[in-house]
């Protein structure tokens, strides 16, 4: 099983959820779980070209899947997945 | 280009007896020391923003002995602002917030030059403000400022100590120093408007900005001593309800169009633009129909026909309502179908930025008779009821 780490602003897209549990052995096919299991996260993750949003980084344990094999990057047992997006809040 | 340790090393200035003493648990460590004080000393930091974030580090700063203290901000003490932004105390309220923050910094330390701005950040002015300063701290509330800052450090070749947070929940990073990745490395681009809720919209924990600001002004610090090991190339996050703090490797893109080999971006944009502020979110609240808070006080005494729909969060009716009924924003597309089209409807929130979202949905839906409250609750409290609390 990978656990996914959802980031504060989609919680509310993933049942209120800090992290679920998938069973998936690349990158893309977790993604695809979580979104599967919880539909309203699509739109959040993925641009209308069916690439990750330029706004959104996924992280393999704690290294960006842009730089490993993006979707096709191999998850092993124990591995975690964070989706980071861009927060601006400071005031 | 040199860091701002190794700069600041020409013009290193004497202590006063009274500095000594002040700085003393600073000099008595062999990290910092006589010499490390001198450079605090002689460094330049500027923060944008004398906010959530820009509190701790303005206080921690210039407690620290960081000789000249710039501050950029427009902004005036709002009640909403005291839960955090502990620069600003309750008589502090309707001041510019640049006087609120002098005032407290030069209290705390006479030997503090603090540099106020006065003004928004923009392409015009960022080169000249930011030119005069060894760091930056970015403290800021938007993605365009968020994108500005960074493009003048990276021009400027100024190292960017960054600070973000939402809810409970931080990042901090060190961007733009000579070998590090800058922002734009991490995120190309922002989101569009009105996908990510800014603080105002999705609410801050108090405490936050603090944990936060404080990782930011220790960064500065630990730059300007040229000691220990930055948060460069490293993105450090915070969860406060978890109390976990993990760290993600950042990479500097080679293609990135402002620190890449290929640069596209050799001065500054229209960071509004590039952020699609001018676009999308104004054409939302401009373009929908509206009705103002005195004409719905009229239509309900008179008991016209109206069907009045709450857009904001459940937790937030229990605050204050306008005795609509509650279908959140995220919900709307789902449960559309519960609303009648033939009936007169009234979309509401807090302010009428989520509801004019929420009528222009409706309208695509084919709702002909649905308009957004202007002002949302605010406007009805200011207006209508000074018994309705504002949050």
């Amino acid at each position: 099983m990978t656990r996914v780490f959802v980031p504060t602003p989609l919680r509310p897209y993933a049942g209120g959820q800090a992290a679920v549990e998938v069973s998936a052995a690349t990158v893309g096919e977790a993604l695809g779980a979580l979104t599967a299991r919880h539909p309203d996260l699509r739109k959040h993750l993925y641009a209308e070209d069916g690439g990750l949003r330029a706004f959104v980084n996924v992280y393999r344990n704690e290294e960006d899947v842009r730089y490993l094999q993006k979707d096709a990057t191999p998850l092993r047992e124990g591995d975690t997945l964070s989706i980071v997006p861009s927060i601006a809040g400071g005031r | 280009m040199a860091t701002p340790a190794a700069k600041l090393e020409s013009r290193l200035p004497a202590l006063s007896n009274d500095e000594i003493l002040r700085y003393s648990r600073h000099l008595i460590m062999p990290e910092v020391g006589l010499e490390g004080q001198q450079r605090l000393k002689a460094a330049r930091v500027l923060c944008i923003g004398a906010g959530g974030l820009g509190s701790p580090l303005a206080l921690y700063l210039g407690a620290a002995g960081v000789g000249t203290l710039g501050l950029v901000d427009f902004d005036v003490v709002d009640y909403t602002n005291l839960q955090r932004q502990i620069l600003h105390a309750t008589p502090d309220v309707g001041r510019p917030k640049l006087a609120s923050a002098a005032e407290k910094l030069r209290a705390m330390n006479p030997y503090l030059d603090v540099r106020t701005f006065e003004t928004r950040l923009t392409s015009d002015n960022a080169l000249d403000i930011l030119r005069d300063f060894d760091v930056v701290v970015d403290g800021t509330d938007n993605f365009a400022t968020r994108y500005l800052v960074n493009d003048a450090c990276v021009l400027l070749g100024k190292p960017n100590v960054y600070g973000s947070i939402f809810r409970f929940e931080g990042q901090a990073s060190v961007f733009a120093t000579r070998d590090g990745p800058c922002y734009r490395c991490l995120y190309p681009e922002p989101p569009p408007p009105g996908l990510v809720p800014s603080c105002a919209e999705g609410g801050v924990l108090g405490i936050l900005p603090g944990l936060v600001g404080v990782i930011q002004a220790t960064e500065a610090i630990k730059l300007v001593l040229g000691r220990g090991e930055p948060l460069v190339g490293r993105l450090l996050l915070v969860d406060a309800l978890s109390m976990r703090f993990r760290e993600l490797k950042l990479r500097k893109n080679p293609d990135c169009p402002v620190c890449g080999e290929r640069r596209t971006i050799t001065r500054l944009i229209d960071y509004e633009e590039f952020c699609g502020v001018r676009g999308e979110e104004a054409e939302v609240q401009a373009g929908v129909p509206e009705i103002a808070v005195e004409e719905l006080k009229r239509r309900r005494e008179t008991g016209e026909d109206l069907v009045l729909v709450d857009v904001r969060e459940p937790h937030e009716v229990q605050i204050c309502s306008l005795g609509g009924m509650l279908i959140p924003l995220g919900d709307l597309a789902r449960r559309a179908h519960e609303l009648d089209s033939s009936r007169d409807l009234v979309v509401y929130c807090r302010s009428g930025a989520r509801s004019a979202r929420a009528v222009a949905f409706l309208r695509q839906a084919g709702f002909r008779k649905v308009r957004n409250l202007a002002g949302g609750i605010l406007a009805w409290a200011d207006r209508i009821d000074p018994r309705m609390p504002k949050y």
